[in-house]
């Protein structure tokens, strides 16, 4: 199977529609027609993984097979289900759900999905869906033909040890690039073992299988011209990914003129190059910094009251940029809670209907149309492997459809360059690359084009 | 590191000795644990040097392997260790106690007691495991074919240390444990957390000799030498410090060879009792320091957890003994799928269980917890009965509190009390996180200790976590805003319209919830090894066909 | 300024003190560079080429380093064991098994000869077969003068390619080896793979082969070891390391770490650089215990460990972090909130321990 994986940079002039339907088609032919009992499909971000799990699964039930999924979150399956239906309002659904965790009241308005907490009710369903910790509890029941399992980078070997008996076949949907799965408990004595509990699924499966077909989606529909080339060099350099539009498609445009302020300058510059960094002088901070916080509120306060209008592809009308658009993203939850309480005293909504405020591991899988980035390592006297980790600025800075504005403090370049490297090296561990310390750089050294310095 | 650690750290340092990090000891020492401190060969994995074992502090057995490469020396060092720690064990294989039967399985018998092993250090404790693992495949004297066979009991010791070993991975176990960690679990010195790695140094922290304060004590430990340029508290193993190997115990080593090699028993035995006695000074202090942090952590209360995580470690040693009476083979080298998986829950289930566990053993780990935002302590301003929907109404009283700890919960987020006298936690949600009005006027004026006193004298159910003593200077003053949380009951309070007597807390009453779970149920079970599925790799090989673990390759020269 | 009209190596030579021979870098430190490379005062005395440890004997602070003869001997008979017929068990582990390599004479007069005996020898390595470098010497230019390195050996494959072994003495025990020794290993080996890329840049491998001995036995084994992640470090490191000169430049003209000089003369020369002392310096530099007792004297948490710091934000001492917790005047700083708001609640805590019910 190359098809998928040809690193060649495509050849100019480059059919962002005609590349992803034939990867597409690729996909199905493997997973309808294939024979081997696994596909990997790795996806970037905004590649249209959702649309292709649906349309995957439609695909499979149409040929008279029954499908479950597994999905990694009751958030997520939730949103499957509702796409699903939507998509196909005559296919039987099934969703599978914890005693104590009921499904979202958006399902209800399909006839068609059934919800049960007993997979005995579903078993006549065409489409069963649920999280993996809830398969983990069905036994005993006949094998299903077909499974598709999404986020499968994201959910760790063990759980998929527990529902992989479940399924003869599936097709493994999810992004590389994230944060990893990881464990509260040491499991260091497991490191190098092609089964390692705490390791990615997918590691798993593919070291086990080394044989099984894997393509990419190459086209990110999400992440605008501007953002594209840095996310996929910086995180994916190995199977890079181009955006579905071109450099003209996207804009972000303000209503009212900037005043000369940090946030409106940096404003601009985003509008303008799809990135912005405010940059706030070098100082050392406690994770809640009240500057920082302070001026990720006002860039969002500036960006609902300059009147902002996003124009794309999607239609020749531009659309407001409202505040359920824009995304405030932090490393830690007692900086989006500041931030939230910040917005608050700056009179933005935040929070359902409002500007979203979450850590990267809630924000994965979103999609907004203008995010605000208070940068993980802003203010911070020590790196960390936690504020280092490559799947945390990703999923930061792949989430906007126009632009990304990042809030930091200036001398984190240094702070990277003095952060002592001795980490300890496993054997038989497949190093994941590129590494934190190095995307940092990458990422930060564009930033630095489009800098900012603060000014209240 | 969180906040307070750096706190007391910070205090430690001016205090000039070690601070409090826990109120109340949260691992079991046992009444008579069994002190094993070992010592290796600087280079050579698994070349024992020698150590000092035993359950009496007064008479520690003293194995020497006064040449570590040879091959027969060191075999002899695994057999004076198995006669050292397996009458141990058995003394606490046969007496047991019968557990009722449940629903889920019939009555079974549990050991009423195990034996404790007690290193001194994490390295050393790693130690344990390569020894477990470097004796559990040698092949005995009952082998006829074995070319270095071993005293039958020596592959049982290393199924007893690796069965050890592999427990202290589990979050609050005590089977195995290291003093260091202990140690540190229970106080905070004023030196870095490497550091408190070396036992000498950290027991200077926190009992320093008469005359010396802290820091001095634990620098002499670390790098005061006597006249023969030898470390005063030399390192608690299992390396040795190079200066020793190489100013005296090389020497000494040389004379022991030279002496054999001519065939002179009398030489040799002089030189082998040096080897002993530079061995035995070596590891003579490290001995004594080991008794020395028993004895600080046995004048600590024990947690009221404790007996029952103790009582799973007794599971597990039953577990294990059962496992050698039915002739099972010894531990793979490394875990298969299953196996792995399942440990690793066991373990996350574990860490989860400690994690509640301690915070409502001790205050000051639930003092953490609130810093943190994963538990809040308040007083109840109103409560506001309601009940459920549906056909039977349940009772939801909604309780409003102020408290100054600020959780991290968003609306609909679970949490928990603790009940006197309930067997599980009081479930409730909370609803809404406010600050609270009027904080300008309370905060200076000592708003939260006003109602200190109330709290005191409060009814039954404020006795979740003991009120500050009434002077207590420092307790909650102006030290920052007040919230007002509302939470709802869900449970905890009877199967009647009505909550039980006692079941909901009245205003004025000190309450403190958690955002954590009080108990943790296991997860669903994992598929048996021969169900392991093919995307981690299909059954391993049929357990009856199955060859047992190959021993070790045995090389003709052994060591280099 | 005056140090204008030096070449950088005559200003680090001053440095040195007259008369004083560089202690050569090595690959080792080299790698060690990255275990503190926030440290100014580590990397100009590395670069200068001074024996840190005799400045730290003559501070009246020795290292406690040392290698004990037995690990010692035991490494050199592994290695001979390794290398013993010709690289047979060598070959083996490159996956050549039963093959012949050509192990040529790198012996030449001094370094420069030996560096070039081996550029030679890797050039006219024949494509096809085998050959093995045994200790080759390579050369590589850090911050304006050249360090050799001296790699446990370099094979070139059939294909042209060029593989860093490097041999240690520590176990792979069961397929898994001490996480910690293996990573200094690869920091290592990564310094040989540069100094190879200086050679001609692409043939060597990024992954290494590390070969030591299996289990309790004598017998090597091998893993390759990517150490991709470990040559960006090492790279960005030594390119920076041109702030030898800025950090030079700073220093007053009479500076010297000549561990001959006075004492007092000797420790304002060493406190006259930055230094950023972590209680990790105490397993890596030499230095470590004058550091450790300048940082204790300057009262900084530092000292206490770097991870200390996080949630202090620009509280740098110890009085100052007790202070906090004790203050009581309005603030806007979170740290300052939350370290009042940990003694209270410590202090809370405490008194129900020892004053709540027994
Ligand atoms: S010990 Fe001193 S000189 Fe060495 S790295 Fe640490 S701070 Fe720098």
């Amino acid at each position: 199977m190359t098809q998928g994986l040809d690193p060649a940079a495509p050849a100019d002039p480059f059919d962002p529609g005609a590349e992803a339907a034939a990867a597409t088609s690729a996909i199905l032919a493997s997973t309808l027609r294939g024979t081997a009992r696994g596909v990997v499909v790795d996806s970037p971000p905004g590649a249209g993984k959702s649309t292709l799990v649906v349309r995957a699964a439609r695909e499979l039930a149409a040929s008279g097979e029954q499908l479950m999924i597994v999905a990694q979150t009751n958030a997520q399956v939730d949103d499957l289900a509702d796409r699903l239906a939507t998509a196909d309002p005559e296919l039987p659904v099934g969703r599978l759900h914890g005693t104590d965790s009921p499904p979202d009241p958006v399902l209800d308005r399909h006839a068609q999905v059934a919800k049960s907490t007993s997979v005995a009710d579903l078993r006549d369903r065409a489409v069963v869906i649920a999280t993996a910790a809830k398969w983990a509890y069905v036994k005993d029941v006949e094998p299903w033909r077909h499974a598709i399992v999404d986020e499968a980078y994201q959910m760790r070997s063990d759980a998929l040890l527990q529902v992989a008996g479940l399924f003869e076949r599936a097709l493994f949907v999810g992004d590389p690039g994230q944060l990893d799965p990881f464990s509260v408990v040491g499991a260091e004595q497991w490191a190098g073992l092609s089964w390692d509990p705490s390791a990615s699924a997918v590691v798993t499966l593919l070291a086990h299988n080394p044989g099984l077909p894997q393509h990419r989606l190459p086209v990110s529909w999400r992440l605008p011209a501007s953002a594209a080339p840095l996310v996929s060099r910086a995180f994916y350099p190995y199977t890079p990914f181009r955006s579905g539009t071109g450099h003209g498609d996207r804009r972000l445009a303000f209503g009212v003129p900037g005043d000369g302020s940090g946030p409106d300058r940096v404003l601009d510059e985003a509008a303008e190059s799809g990135w912005g960094l405010l940059e706030l002088p070098a100082r050392h901070t406690p994770r809640t910094d009240p500057e920082a916080v302070r001026a990720v509120a006002a860039v969002v306060r500036r960006l609902l009251d300059r009147g902002g209008v996003t124009y794309s592809e999607r239609g020749p009308q531009p659309a407001p940029l409202t505040a359920d658009r824009i995304a405030v993203g932090t490393a830690h939850r007692d900086q989006a809670a500041a931030v939230r309480t910040a917005l608050a005293a700056a009179g933005v909504p935040a929070g359902p209907g409002g500007v979203a405020v979450d850590t990267a591991n809630r924000l994965q899988g979103r999609e907004f149309d203008v995010t605000v980035v208070l940068h993980p390592l802003s203010g911070r006297p020590d790196a960390t492997a936690f504020h280092l980790e490559t799947g945390r600025l990703c999923v930061l800075t792949s989430r906007h459809r126009h632009a990304c504005i990042v809030v930091c403090r200036a001398g984190v370049p240094e702070l990277l360059d003095e952060h002592p490297s001795s980490e300890p090296v496993r054997l038989g561990v497949t190093v994941k690359f590129p590494d934190g310390w190095e995307a940092n750089h990458a990422v930060l050294a564009h930033l630095a084009e489009h800098r900012v310095p603060w000014r209240p | 590191m969180s906040l307070m650690n750096v706190l007391a750290r910070a205090e430690a340092v001016a205090a000039g000795r070690a601070v409090p990090a826990a109120t109340v000891r949260h691992r079991r020492i046992a009444e008579r644990p069994l002190v094993l401190v070992p010592l290796t060969t600087a280079g050579e994995a698994g070349a024992p040097l020698g150590a000092m074992v035993g359950t009496d502090r007064a008479e520690p057995t003293l194995l020497v392997v006064p040449q570590p490469l040879d091959r027969e020396l060191r075999f002899a060092f695994f057999a004076g260790l198995a006669a050292a720690v397996l009458p141990v064990v058995d003394a606490y294989a046969d007496e047991v106690e019968t557990e009722p039967a449940t629903k889920n399985r019939e009555e079974v018998e549990v050991c009423a007691d195990a034996p404790q092993i007690v290193v001194p250090n994490s390295a050393a404790l790693d130690y344990v495991r390569l020894l477990g693992r470097s004796t559990r495949y040698l092949r005995t004297v009952e082998d006829p074919d074995a070319p270095h066979p071993v005293p039958v009991p020596v592959p049982l010791l290393g199924r007893w240390l690796t069965h050890y070993a592999e427990r202290a991975r589990t979050p609050g176990s005590s089977l195995l444990v290291a003093m260091t960690e202990l140690l540190t679990r229970h106080w905070a010195t004023g030196q870095s957390a490497m550091e408190d790695q070396h036992l000498g140094a950290l027991l200077g922290w926190i009992d320093p000799p008469d005359g010396l304060d802290g820091g001095s004590a634990a620098a002499r430990a670390q790098t005061g030498r006597g006249p023969d340029g030898l470390l005063l508290s030399p390192p608690a193993g299992p390396a040795t410090d190079p200066v020793f190997d190489n100013r005296v115990l090389a020497p000494a080593l040389e004379r022991y060879d030279a002496a054999r090699s001519a065939g002179a028993t009398g030489p040799m035995r002089v030189a082998e009792a040096d080897v002993r006695r530079l061995v035995a000074s070596q590891l003579r202090p490290t001995w004594d320091d080991v008794w020395h942090g028993v004895d600080l952590l046995r004048a600590l209360p024990e947690g009221a957890h404790v007996e029952e995580r103790w009582k799973r470690d007794r599971w597990s040693f039953t577990g294990h003994r059962d496992r050698l009476r039915a002739g099972e083979p010894p531990q793979p080298r490394r875990d298969d799928a299953v196996t792995a998986a399942q440990k690793l829950a066991g373990r996350e289930t574990a860490q989860a269980r400690l994690y509640a566990q301690e915070a409502l053993d001790d205050p000051l780990v639930m003092a953490a917890r609130r810093l943190a935002g994963e538990a809040f302590t308040g007083t109840v301003l109103s409560v506001e009965m309601t009940w459920s929907e549906g056909r039977r109404p349940m009772p939801r009283p909604l309780l409003t509190l102020t408290t100054p700890d600020l959780p991290q919960a968003d609306p609909a987020t679970r949490a928990y009390r603790a009940l006197p006298g309930a067997k599980s936690a009081q479930t409730a949600e909370v609803v809404s996180l406010t600050p609270a009005p009027g904080v300008p006027a309370q905060r200076g004026a000592g708003g939260a200790p006003a109602e200190g006193p109330s709290a005191a004298g409060g009814g039954p159910a404020a006795a979740d976590v003991p009120p500050a003593a009434g002077p207590a200077p420092a307790a909650e003053p102006q030290s920052g805003p007040l919230w007002q949380v509302v939470v709802r009951l869900t449970g905890g309070m009877g199967t009647g319209k009505t909550p039980r007597e006692g079941s909901v807390p009245e205003p004025g009453d000190r309450v403190t919830f958690t955002l954590f779970a009080h108990d943790q149920r296991g997860g669903p079970a994992l598929p048996e090894a021969e169900a392991t599925p093919w995307t981690h790799g299909g059954p391993p090989q049929a357990r009856e066909t199955a060859v047992p673990e190959a021993p070790d390759t045995a090389t003709a020269e052994d060591f280099l | 300024m005056s140090t204008t009209h030096h070449t950088l190596r005559e200003r680090l030579a001053a440095l040195r003190g007259p008369g004083t021979a560089p202690r050569p870098l090595d690959a080792r430190a080299l790698a060690a560079l990255a275990a503190n490379p926030g440290c100014r005062r580590r990397a100009l005395m590395d670069a200068a080429g001074v024996d840190k440890g005799a400045v730290a004997e003559a501070l009246g602070a020795p290292a406690r380093f040392g290698q004990s003869r037995f690990a010692f001997s035991r490494g050199h008979a592994f290695e001979a064991r390794v290398k013993a017929d010709g690289c047979a068990e060598l070959l083996r582990l490159l996956g050549a098994e039963g093959a012949r390599a050509q192990v040529p004479d790198l012996a030449a007069a001094g370094p420069e000869g030996r560096t070039a005996r081996t550029r030679l020898a890797l050039a006219e390595a024949p494509r096809g077969g085998w050959t093995l470098l045994d200790h080759p010497l390579l050369a590589v230019e850090v911050a304006g003068s050249t360090v050799f390195l001296e790699p446990d050996a370099v094979a070139v494959a059939p294909d042209g390619s060029w593989t860093v072994v490097e041999i240690k003495s520590f176990p792979i025990l069961d397929g898994a080896a001490d996480a910690m020794k293996v990573g200094a290993a690869a920091r290592q080996a990564a310094v040989y793979v540069l100094a190879l890329d200086a050679v001609e840049a692409g043939r060597a491998r990024s992954a290494i082969l590390l070969v030591c001995p299996k289990d309790f036995s004598n017998l090597p084994t091998a893993e390759s070891v990517d150490v991709r992640k470990q040559l960006a470090v090492t790279r960005r490191q030594l390119a920076r390391l041109t702030r030898i000169e800025e950090i030079a430049a700073a220093l007053p003209e009479a500076v010297t770490f000549d561990p001959a000089a006075p004492r007092p003369e000797l420790t304002a020369a060493v406190d006259a650089v930055p230094a950023a002392y972590a209680p990790e310096c105490l397993s890596s530099c030499e230095l470590a215990f004058h550091c450790r007792a300048r940082a204790r004297e300057a009262d900084a948490v530092d000292a206490l460990g770097r991870a200390l710091r996080s949630d202090l934000g620009d509280l740098t001492t110890l009085a100052s972090v007790r202070a906090a917790s004790c203050s009581t005047a309005p603030t806007a700083d979170p740290a300052v909130a939350a370290l009042r708001r940990a003694a209270a609640l410590r202090a809370e805590a405490l008194a129900a321990a020892t004053g709540g019910p027994a």
